[in-house]
């Protein structure tokens, strides 16, 4: 939807070690009564960010609240990161809170693709790399994360690691394409697809 | 070369292949209220129309009230949310299916209901639990809001193909054993992330036991396995389920279908990139016992210690579950006290559901430190249970009788529940905070959950028997 592009991000990051977290943790369901894509941000990660129903009371002990994260734009995770329900709602609180790239373990593949379709780069590393990654922002906060789309390389100090992501996910991140725009040019093919069904659907 | 079922509908939605990707056909598009209007919204945006209105459906769901047939029963937020897809639906002439009326009910109970999926058809729902039409042999999976609006204005997604997994849930089920314990204790085998990617196909004997609503359930959860979809084969079942349903086809159209239904099967020889096999016969009655659904056990299995498992990731989400579910070790479910049950959803919402809950209920009162709920998952349902008289039974026992909604397995509307609740409920996700911010969920069968509001613990179905 999105049609700025993304190519390289650097910024700090906040650590979320665990796996698992699901999308009713990064956006639970009250929030999904809204008709727009925005204001989300705020009540990302709502139940384990605030001590209190009202977003009052941060919860000092989440990482997102932390002193040493705060203006984090990239988000480290674990394995399964964004399982559960379909609800965009969970990239659009995630950008929305200022995040430009997640980096797990792995990834729910209905999450996966709601972060494509809305600039937020999802990255997965091994275990391994993820142990580096989490343990650079231990050790210093202000560690700066590259996230290069095109090299398809995350760095962080001396590491980098190489990173896969398909092709088409790729270019549609980096030129930021209207996706029902490109497919509207194939109205044609559509068109003749639709005359050759069946006439019971 | 031989070709799975996948294979099959897959391959006979393909419009054009772009790169990696293909573009595929969708025959069939549910919508509700809660993600769709941002989708109709970048519609009106850019001025672009809805390609296909005759294949595309909404109703009212996740967001209503279970107690008022009031649009605002629940609030200005959802009722907004509730208008906005009224009003979307007429503008673009999608039939809508608002609250109050016969059809209306939960998008995965309704549609079925109505004749609306059928084999062969590429299905989808900005709902996760779209996998739930996968009973038809039907290629059905949930979508995000962007995609919702790409169907809607073109009628096709951009999609990479899957890779396929087999499930044989080979022999007979024992009694008391539900469609429900298959597809917990599928997922307690392969894991909550076990089938991410994949497209399951079920069979063995008890998947083809099974009525269509029992596979409904089975399809449902897939996405608990982290799958893409789940599909069964269809057989005479699938054809007599939908012969003279409202949107099922009539006349020559019916035996050309049926014709090419028939087709749709897996051929003898083709190839899985993943078999896993069950017995049937080795599933007890399950019920989770963390926080998320592949964190589950038969009903007289001790809970589990962080140390039985090897894997250091299994290891920790045991610790943080325990935790949250404030259980330990070893601790018998008989012995944990439950304070609701919420009996419903897309996954037990049926009216095969309400009866399996209703032939427990009538041998005993809802206990007295336990609030239980029966929500039909539409008006279908609900009309139905109370013609068998079903509703009377589950009052007279103590049990609330609500209007057709999603209700309580997300709390979008008034029924959910508070810090230190736990309930034994028959809907899909036990998450932390998925029923309520602090509150605690165990995923049961509806006769388990029948069974734990008279006994106001964990019981055993299978000694309700007769």
């Amino acid at each position: 939807m999105s049609e700025q592009g993304f190519t390289q991000h650097t910024g700090i990051a906040a650590p979320l070690d665990q796996a698992n977290v699901d999308t009713d943790q990064i956006i639970p369901k009250q929030f999904l009564t809204g008709v727009t894509r925005a204001g989300y941000g705020k009540h990302l990660f709502h139940d384990w960010r605030y001590l209190d129903l009202e977003e009052k009371e941060p919860n000092p002990a989440f990482a997102l609240n932390k002193p040493e994260h705060k203006g984090a734009s990239i988000l480290l995770a674990r394995e399964n990161f964004g399982c559960g329900s379909s609800r965009e709602h969970a990239p659009w609180a995630l950008a929305d809170f200022g995040f430009k790239t997640v980096i797990a373990t792995s990834f729910a593949d209905i999450f996966y693709g709601n972060c494509i379709n809305n600039q937020l780069v999802p990255v997965a590393l091994s275990s391994e790399q993820m142990d580096a990654l989490f343990a650079a922002v231990k050790a210093n906060p202000a560690t700066q994360i590259t996230v290069d789309l095109p090299a398809q390389t995350v760095s962080a100090g001396d590491e980098s690691f190489t990173f896969d992501i398909a092709e088409h996910h790729k270019t549609n991140l980096i030129k930021g394409l209207d996706a029902i725009g490109q497919t509207l040019e194939l109205t044609n093919k559509i068109e003749t697809f639709e005359s050759n069904q069946p006439t019971w659907l | 070369m031989a070709k799975t079922l996948y294979d099959k509908v897959w391959q006979a939605h393909i419009i054009d292949q772009i790169g990696e990707d293909s573009l595929i056909y969708i025959d069939r598009h549910l919508i509700h209220e809660v993600t769709s209007p941002q989708a109709f919204a970048g519609l009106n945006e850019k001025g672009r129309k809805v390609r296909r209105p005759d294949r595309t459906v909404g109703t009212m769901d996740h967001s209503i009230s279970t107690r008022s047939l009031a649009i605002d029963a629940c609030g200005p937020a959802n009722a907004l949310q509730l208008q906005t897809l009224a009003k979307n639906c007429e503008e673009h002439g999608i039939q809508l299916f608002p609250v109050g009326h016969q059809k209306q009910g939960i998008v995965h109970v309704m549609g079925p209901e109505l004749g609306l999926i059928q084999p062969g058809m590429t299905v989808v729902c900005g709902d996760s639990h779209t996998a739930t039409h996968g009973a038809f042999g039907a290629l059905a999976f949930g979508i995000g809001t962007s995609q919702v609006e790409h169907v809607l204005a073109t009628q096709t997604l951009k999609q990479s193909r899957a890779k396929s997994m087999l499930i044989n849930v080979n022999g007979k089920l024992p009694v008391g054993i539900t469609a429900k314990d298959i597809i917990l204790a599928i997922i307690g085998k392969i894991g909550h992330a076990g089938a991410t990617g994949h497209v399951i196909e079920y069979a063995g004997e008890a998947i083809r036991d099974l009525s269509m609503e029992e596979r409904m359930t089975v399809c449902n959860m897939s996405i608990e396995a982290g799958a893409k979809a789940g599909l069964v084969a269809p057989d005479e079942k699938t054809f007599a389920y939908l012969e003279g349903r409202e949107y099922a086809p009539k006349g020559q159209d019916w035996e050309d279908a049926v014709a090419y239904w028939k087709t749709l099967y897996t051929e003898e020889g083709a190839t899985f990139d993943t078999v896993v096999e069950l017995e049937a016969a080795d599933i007890a009655p399950q019920v989770t016992w963390g926080t998320n659904p592949g964190q589950v056990i038969g009903v007289n299995t001790p809970v589990p210690a962080p140390e039985d498992f090897s894997d250091p990731i299994e290891k920790e989400s045991a610790v943080k579950a325990l935790e949250y579910m404030g259980l330990k070790p070893g601790e018998k479910l008989a012995d944990v006290a439950v304070n609701h049950v919420f009996i419903g959803s897309c996954t037990n919402g049926r009216i095969e559901d309400m009866r399996a809950a209703a032939q427990i209920a009538k041998r005993g009162k809802v206990a007295d430190s336990v609030t239980a709920i029966v929500v039909p998952g539409s008006g279908n349902v609900k009309r139905q249970a109370e013609a068998e008289g079903l509703d009377k039974i589950f009052i007279d026992a103590g049990f609330e009788w609500r209007l057709p909604g999603c209700s309580m397995c997300l709390g979008m509307n008034d029924d959910k529940l508070v810090a230190g609740d736990r309930c034994a409920s028959t809907s899909n996700r036990n998450f932390e905070g998925r029923q309520g911010r602090g509150a605690r969920t165990h995923l049961v069968s509806p006769a388990m959950a029948a069974a734990a509001a008279i006994t106001g613990r964990f019981a055993d179905v299978r000694d309700y028997q007769e």
